[in-house]
Parts: structure tokens; sequence; C-alpha cells
């Protein structure tokens, strides 16, 4: 029976979160002089109103999903993997240099590209091993080494779009020039849709789940996160724990970054990694770091984000209303849960 | 290169470098007080935009100014709210913060972007600007420099000189003991969190009313600088003197990559704008590497007279967080 009561209770805190942060919403859009209705109504037209508007966020969804997936890793073991973004920039750069080296070879195109999505995967895994260094072995902050690592990526994404693999003539930030068709993932017919990154994503998500739910390698990763202390009192190595964590988080991260370039953008540009990185963390908080809630999480932003690209077309507001109301949701989120729990206090005590 | 083009140069180091220093102060005295405010980033970029709409439609720059400040400090309200009273990650509500401000930033001031608005004028001060070097360098400046100047010696004095600056320590590096000798803990941290986002929502308008005069967006540059002014904060130890050192050193480093480029033809331009950033935040390594078990049981291996000297180099670079930084304090 009390159980019962304080789920419910803790139904409404969520819920209530939710009406809060679609509330600021209207809010901000009534500050622009924007009607919320409308506005909001176009971004479910624009998200779910179709075949091709549903697969369009199944695009956006599959590299957020293995970006999420891959931070439930290292949020298991109590890191803030900051660094993402840049990790799916160095995915999508060795895919395009795996693709750029054997565009001229005899391999046949499916090796081509399996080839170039695993040259993605240790990409990310490598700019991951490197923040994860310089986390363990240098004791620089995740959050900052991430961060100065993600800057590194861009300055280096410009540098080749800009230098050496600039398009025949000048290079521009529409990136370099792009495959042949042959080099592509083969798409559903008549959508942008590739049942490839589908199946890449699903992977990369089932994968994390069974290692952190079905291991004693997730079991023992959470051990570090909860209490690293005494997680190496009791004999597991902790340093190499977090090593391998932001391994496997690079490592999808990364995948995520050759989705984009196989499946998506067929060549690189300048911001390849879209921002999914960031919105992954965001996801992983609003779940409380749950993998099952997360897909459905990242498919729900995915679908804000796809939606919003209608904003600026038909009320000429800008499509960053998504990141409003995605930021503001898991703000809610947090201080209601915050709230729910003092209010627990308060009873028991 | 004349003498004259690097004095106008530096100068211009000194100007660029003003927003950075209100950031990173702000920063700095939030942080001592053990409250990080991670939303630096987001909040920088949303009082840019606001101040710059405030200062448009009402003609003032000084009510531009004030507007910036109150963002800084409902931003920092929020971050304090959730983390001090609510018992919610410092870390996940501000890194929530800075996306979010940001996007309302970007979608907000969609409908004044490239517009043309009022300018921080430079008011060179008497005598002293007429000191040759010196006065163009340090005081043919906007009065925010200036103010940048006071700030740090201000800042500094305060903190590490007066009785309310020892408390502030106190309730940083060991809360319980701080509220034995009568420190309202929360209270002073959240009166230092909101202080502090104040002077980073200063930041904002010292750029769009200042030395990035204007709006553009997503393209108004500014995206960076909060994560600049957080690194910079650990760089400096949590001291404002070291941390403006290194804030000047960050101006000096983007000034050279403007003044370099013609000199390397074959690195673009836009690597050379974006190479401080990456610099600036592995300096950390420097300041931090001390604190890595392998490093001392390198120098354990070392002989005598090397490691004394080796030891000695890291640890007048090392610098270490107020103890209560990011934790809780709750009186039993």
């Amino acid at each position: 029976m009390q159980r019962e009561s304080s789920r419910l209770i803790d139904l409404g805190f969520r819920f209530s979160a939710i009406i809060l942060a679609l509330l600021f919403t209207t809010l901000v859009l009534l500050v622009a002089g924007a009607p919320p209705i409308e506005a909001f109504r176009h971004i479910i037209l624009g998200s779910v109103g179709s075949v091709g508007k549903i697969s369009d966020v199944l695009v956006a969804w599959v590299p957020l999903l293995l970006a999420t997936a891959g931070l439930l890793v290292t949020f298991s073991a109590g890191l803030w993997n900051i660094g993402i973004e840049g990790q799916i920039t160095l995915g999508a750069i060795f895919t395009t240099g795996a693709l750029r080296a054997l565009q001229a070879s005899s391999l046949p195109p499916a090796a081509s590209i399996a080839v170039a999505v695993l040259a993605g995967a240790v990409g990310g895994a490598l700019w991951a091993l490197l923040a994860g260094a310089l986390k363990t072995y240098g004791g620089v902050n995740e959050i900052f080494g991430g961060l100065g690592l993600d800057f590194v990526a861009t300055a280096l994404t410009l540098w080749l779009i800009f230098g050496p693999w600039k398009r025949p003539g000048v290079g521009s930030m529409s990136g370099t020039e792009p495959f042949d068709v042959t080099l592509w993932l083969p798409l559903f017919p008549g959508l942008r849709l590739s049942p490839w990154a589908l199946v890449i994503g699903l992977g990369g998500i089932v994968v994390v789940y069974l290692l952190l739910q079905g291991t004693y390698f997730g079991l023992k990763l959470k051990a570090v996160g909860r209490n690293h202390r005494a997680a190496f009192l009791s004999g597991i190595p902790t340093s190499r724990y977090m090593m391998l964590s932001f391994l496997i988080c690079g490592s999808l991260a990364g995948l995520a970054g050759a989705v984009q370039v196989t499946a998506v953008y067929h060549r690189l540009i300048p911001s390849i990694s879209s921002g999914y990185g960031w919105l992954g963390l965001l996801v992983s908080m609003l779940v409380n770091f749950q993998v099952v809630p997360a897909a459905f999480v990242a498919f729900f932003f995915a679908a804000l984000n796809i939606g919003s690209i209608q904003l600026p077309i038909v009320l000429k507001l800008d499509s960053t209303l998504s990141g409003v109301l995605q930021g503001s949701l898991v703000l809610f989120v947090l201080a209601m849960e915050g709230a729910r729990r003092r209010l627990v206090r308060l009873r028991e005590g | 290169m004349d003498l004259a083009a690097i004095i106008i140069g530096l100068a211009g180091v000194m100007a660029t470098a003003a927003p950075v220093i209100f950031a990173t102060v702000g920063e700095t005295l939030s942080e001592r007080s053990g409250v990080i405010n991670l939303s630096v980033n987001g909040t920088i970029i949303l009082s840019a935009m606001t101040s710059f709409a405030v200062a448009v439609s009402t003609e003032s720059l000084f009510l531009g100014f004030v507007a910036g400040m109150i963002v800084g400090a409902l931003v920092a309200l929020i971050v304090a709210f959730t983390s001090l009273t609510l018992h919610q990650s410092q870390v996940a509500v501000g890194f929530v913060l800075t996306l979010t401000t940001a996007s309302l930033a970007y979608f907000l001031g969609n409908p004044i972007m490239g517009l043309s608005g009022p300018r921080v004028r430079s008011l060179p001060l008497p005598l002293l600007s007429e000191i040759p070097i010196l006065g163009p360098l340090f005081f043919q400046h906007t009065p925010l420099v200036y103010l940048s100047y006071l700030l740090i010696a201000g800042a500094w004095f305060w903190i590490f000189k007066t009785r309310p600056g020892l408390m502030l320590q106190g309730v940083g590096e060991r809360p319980a003991a701080a509220f034995a000798r009568g420190g309202n803990v929360r209270r002073l941290r959240y009166f230092y969190t909101i202080l502090g986002g104040a002077l980073v929502g200063l930041a904002g308008p010292t750029y769009s009313l200042g030395v990035k005069a204007g709006w553009k967006g997503t393209i108004s540059g500014l995206d960076g600088i909060g994560w600049i002014a957080l690194a910079l904060t650990i760089f400096g130890g949590w001291d404002p003197l070291r941390a403006a050192l290194g804030a000047y050193l960050f101006a000096l480093l983007q000034w050279l990559g403007l003044v370099l480029q013609p000199s390397l033809p074959g690195i673009p331009s836009q690597v050379l704008q974006v190479a401080p950033f990456p610099l600036m935040i592995l300096t950390l390594l420097l300041v931090t590497i001390g604190n890595a078990d392998w490093v001392s049981r390198t120098l354990a291996g070392l002989p005598e007279d090397a490691r004394r000297l080796v030891t000695r180099g890291l640890r007048s670079l090392y610098v270490s967080p107020p103890a209560g930084l990011g934790t809780p304090f709750e009186k039993e």
C-alpha cells in the first residue's frame, strides 16, 4: 500500500515536470510572438506526420541512440564523457579516410563500407582513450579533457576539409567531395533511411543492455561508478575499468560518426556530429541512466529535432526551440526529483 | 610589423580578455564557496543576446548591461536552488542549463540578428593615457576594461585579505568548520553563486555591446568562451590573479592566431581560430598532473637532486580545488 502510493507520487512528479516544461516552452513561444499551438502542431506533423517524416526521425534516432548507449556505459563508471562530440567526429573522419583510401581499390563496395564503418569505431575509441588517459593518468577532469579534445576534433575536421581533403578547386564549408553512390549504405526505397544503419543502432543499444544488466563486467563497472574507493579496495582494477568504459563508449560514438558519413551525408562536413553527443547526455540524464527508457526518449528527442525543422520554414522561427524544450524537460525532471525526495524526507523525518 | 602595430595588437588583447576575466572571476567566487556553475558557456551567450536586445530597444547601454547581469544571476539562482535546496547534481544541472540557455538565446535572438546597436565608447584616462607605450596599452580603453582591472585586484583582496573572504574560503574548504564558526553555509553559497553568476552575465554584454558588438546568432563567435572561463578557473588555482593571467594568455593566443595567419599559408584560418581552445584546456594537464599516482611513483625512482627539482617545478604549477567543491552540506 505504502509502496503503491509512493509510486503514484513519483509518477505525479514526473508528469508535472513534463507539464512545466511544456508551459515554459509555450511561454518562450509567446515571448517570441509566435502562436504556440500552431508551433507544436507543426513539430508533431513534421516528425510523425507521414512515413517519410518518421523515417527521417529514425535517421536522427540511430546516431543519437548509439551516442546514448555509449554514454550509459561511461555514466555507469561515474564518468562524464563530454568528449563524446569529438569521438563522433573522429569516427566520421576515420570512416571518410578509409573510404577515400578504398574507393580506388578493387575491393567490392560492400567490403569497403564494412571496413570504413569499423575504422570509424576505431577512430572514436582512440579519441575516447585519449580522454580516458588524460583522466586516469594525467589527473585532468574528464569534462575539460573531453572538451579540449572536442575542440581539437573540430579543428581537425576543418583542416581536412580546407586542406588535404578539399574539393577539387577550392575547399568550402559544404564539406568534402561526396562519395560515389556505390559507397553509400543502401537505403529503403524512396526513403532517406538505411536498414543497415538501423541494425547498427539497435545492435549498439542491445549490446550495452546485455553488458550492463547481464555481466560481471557491468556489475563491477557500476561498483566503480557508485563508490570508486570501495571498488578499488575490493580488488577491482578501477583505472582499467574506467579506460574500458571509455573504449566502449568511444567505439559506439565512432559508429555514430561512421553512420553519419556512410548513410546520411556521404561526405565529411564541418558539423558532422550534429550535436548528437550533447543530446545523448541529456537523454541519459532524463532517464536516470536506464537503458530501455533511453531508447524511447532518444526517439522522442530525435522527433523533436526533426519536427522543429518545420519552424523556420513555416513560422519563420529558429529551430533551436527543440533544444529549449529538451533542456527544460531535463531541468524540470531533475528539479521535481529533488522536490520529491525533499517531500519524502519531510514526511519521514 | 612595427612597434605601433604591436602596441595596438596588445591593447586589443587587454580588451578581448576583459569579458573572459569577468566570467572567470565570477566562476572563481562561486567555486570558492563550493558551488560549480557549469552553465557559464550558455549564460554568456544568453546574456549577450538579452543585453543586446534590451540596449537596442531602450537605446540605453546601461540597461543592457543590467539585463545581462540579471540573466546571469537568474541562471546561477537556478543552479543554487536545484543543488543547494533540492540536492541535485551541480554538474548535471549546470550542463543542462548551458545547453538550454544557448538554445534559448538562438531562438529568441532570431528576430534581432544583424541589427545595428549601441556600443560602449572608449574613455582614455587623463594623464595615464599620455604615458608612452603603457598609456595606449592599458589606459585608452572602454570603462569595462578598467573595471576588469579593478575586479581582478578587488576579488583577490576580498578572498585573501578580508574577514568575509576568509569565511568564503572556509565555506568552500571546510563547510562544517565554517558553520561551527557561525557562518551560514547555505546562505553564503547562495550569495556567492548568484554574485558569480551576475559577473558571468556581465561578460555577455561586454561582447555584444563592446568587443564583438551586435548579435549574429550561432556565428556570434561566443560559443566556447564559457568553457575556457571554466578551464581558466582551474588553471588559475581558484586565485583571481593567476586566473586573469590565464585570460590574458588566452587572448594573446587568439591574437597571435590572427597575426600569424598570413605567414602560415598551409594552415586554414578556421584552424588557427580554434587553436587556442584546445591549447588552453590542455594546459590543465600541466597544473593537474601532480595529482596522478604514477607521477609520484616515477618521481620516487629518480635520484635525489632530480626528484627535488621536478617536484618543486610541479608544485609551483600544481593547483587543488576547494575541498568542499561540489559536495552538499547539511547541518546536523
